[in-house]
């Protein structure tokens, strides 16, 4: 498995052959359309993301010390936006997502683009992602 | 057959008045069709708080010198132009506020815990914006009062029968919008505060999307208390009015306390100053009367009523344009309504359009709007809102549709 380096420049690239906004959102729905399929009894209060103008469902689960997440959005470029998260925070340790800079989102633009507003969620998903992390760390080491 | 729209005033010299508008924003011309959030500020505003700043920047009433003097006369001639702006009695019922929000607030507080019990009523109706439900609803919880709302049809339109079954002796106040920030609709509330009259019931009115829109005279409305927001009428962010008639604000106790709303203090006991400074705490936001002032002497210059002729034009062409596009449906189709434009489009997400839509430089609202019972009321998540000024024009409602189109290919992809 890629390092979450690794997955971050890879993302990187593939963005930086893309010019204008037009076509980043359209490649960041075409990303969201890759995720696996979401649990429709997972759609629920519970399970999601506060602070999001759309709807994000946000769970997951836990193999060999490691978390995987699964996510769904009743936006498209939101899906796209936390598929890309998933691409990077899936399948790691919690300490590695508690550790990640992301520094690829400033780099690709994500942050200017969107982050500042609440309309996104971005930074809410990131946080949620992370909150995840603490906790299943906090959980080991009692 | 759509009419061709008729200039009654030269929108591109109009346009001249508006700096912002001249901008290229990721290499497209900005096409700001979110006017219902905050409106563009002419160049006189911009220019006079600039003008206030480095001439005669105060504190005022209290200076000795020539430039607090001045400063606290523009301060007095911007309560006066609103005073007349609005049709007001007199000046001493215009409130300086930080906004409708603080407007609401105040009334909430002041007027609503002294005149609200256990048992006791308060009218809004479905359509509210969340700053005329949330004061009114912590008010209820903390007086064990209810909440009642008044239904509207399908067409976002008040429905005055069931308004009139909920007035009643129990009722200490209705508060309601002039129009709908998410619908646009214009209420009936001439009728609506004749109606509670009969019963002796207050009304008060949020006019936060009214005056920028239309002729607006307090005094012929009957109403008890009417708001308005600075900046959504071109004027600078940061303070409002709240228009109360004296016979009501004359007992209501002060909201805030502090400097400027006092007689005299002492550690004993401390008088209250008079109206309308009874209700202004603390030092007020002199810039922003001013510039406040220069935004509604702007729009007289204008005329509301050319505002108002053109606007009407730019709607019923805006929303002729919007009626072709496929799968849209348009909510909020009340008879008389102000240029705001509430839409869905078949299957896809408000946030995505909107977002999309920025790319082709065009701004504008997506979501609830602070209205989310409403949307619980349409069972919508949200909605895509275009809200046009008289700035706007109908190359940029072309192209705002041109768009719009292109977006929904993509999305649909």
């Amino acid at each position: 498995m890629k390092s979450i380096e690794e997955a971050e420049r890879e993302i990187t690239e593939e963005f930086s052959c893309l010019n204008d906004w037009q076509d980043r959102y359209e490649y960041i729905i075409e990303l969201g359309k890759k995720l696996s399929e979401f649990p429709e009894d997972k759609k629920t209060d519970d399970n999601k993301v506060k602070g999001c103008q759309s709807s994000v469902w946000l769970v997951t689960e836990q193999k060999d010390g490691k978390i995987y997440f699964l996510a769904d959005s009743d936006s498209a470029i939101v899906k796209g936006l936390v598929a890309i998260l998933i691409r990077v925070l899936s399948g790691r340790t919690p300490d590695e997502i508690i550790d990640s800079k992301l520094e690829f989102i400033d780099k690709i633009g994500l942050r200017q683009h969107l982050a500042q507003t609440r309309a996104n969620g971005l930074a809410a998903m990131i946080k949620q992602i992370k909150m995840y992390a603490l906790a299943y760390k906090l959980k080991q080491t009692c | 057959m759509l009419t061709e729209i008729r200039h009654k005033f030269n929108v591109s010299e109009i346009r001249k008045d508006f700096p912002i508008l001249n901008r290229i924003v990721s290499g497209k011309p900005l096409i700001y069709l979110d006017n219902a959030a905050t409106t563009q500020k002419p160049e006189c505003v911009i220019n006079v708080i600039s003008h206030y700043y480095r001439n005669f920047n105060s504190n005022i009433h209290r200076g000795v010198y020539s430039i607090s003097a001045k400063a606290s006369e523009e301060f007095d001639y911007a309560r006066k132009t609103v005073r007349n702006f609005i049709g007001a009695k007199s000046e001493s019922e215009i409130i300086f506020t930080r906004g409708t929000t603080e407007a609401i607030n105040l009334v909430a507080y002041s007027y609503g815990r002294t005149n609200v019990s256990e048992g006791d009523e308060i009218l809004i109706s479905a359509m509210e914006h969340h700053a005329n439900i949330v004061p009114w609803q912590v008010l209820c919880e903390e007086k064990k009062a209810r909440l009642k709302i008044i239904p509207i049809t399908d067409k976002g339109e008040i429905i005055l029968e069931e308004y009139e079954k909920l007035l009643n002796e129990k009722v200490k106040l209705v508060a309601v919008c002039h129009v709908s920030n998410t619908l646009g609709t214009v209420n009936p509330v001439k009728q609506m505060i004749s109606l509670a009259h009969r019963q002796e019931i207050p009304v008060l009115v949020d006019g936060a999307q009214a005056v920028q829109h239309m002729k607006v005279d307090v005094d012929d409305l009957d109403a008890d208390f009417y708001c308005f927001s600075s900046h959504k009428v071109y004027g600078p962010m940061g303070i409002g009015v709240l228009y109360g008639k004296s016979s009501c604000l004359e007992f209501m106790p002060p909201y805030q306390t502090g400097g400027d709303m006092i007689s005299s203090v002492s550690f004993e006991k401390t008088t209250y100053n008079e109206l309308p400074m009874k209700f202004e705490a603390g030092t007020p936001n002199v810039e922003g009367a001013i510039g406040l002032k220069e935004a509604l002497d702007y729009v007289n210059r204008i005329g509301i009523e050319n505002i108002a002729g053109y606007e009407k034009e730019l709607l019923e062409y805006a929303s002729y344009k919007l009626s072709a596009v496929e799968g849209i449906k348009i909510i909020g189709t009340a008879a008389e309504k102000t240029s705001v434009i509430s839409f869905v489009v078949n299957k896809l997400n408000a946030l995505d359009i909107g977002l999309m839509l920025d790319t082709y430089g065009v701004c504008v609202r997506t979501g609830h709007h602070c209205t989310e019972p409403l949307m619980k009321r349409f069972q919508i998540p949200g909605t895509v809102r275009v809200s046009i000024s008289f700035y706007n024009t109908k190359e940029e409602i072309d192209y705002f549709a041109d768009s719009l189109n292109k977006v929904i290919e993509r999305l649909r992809k």
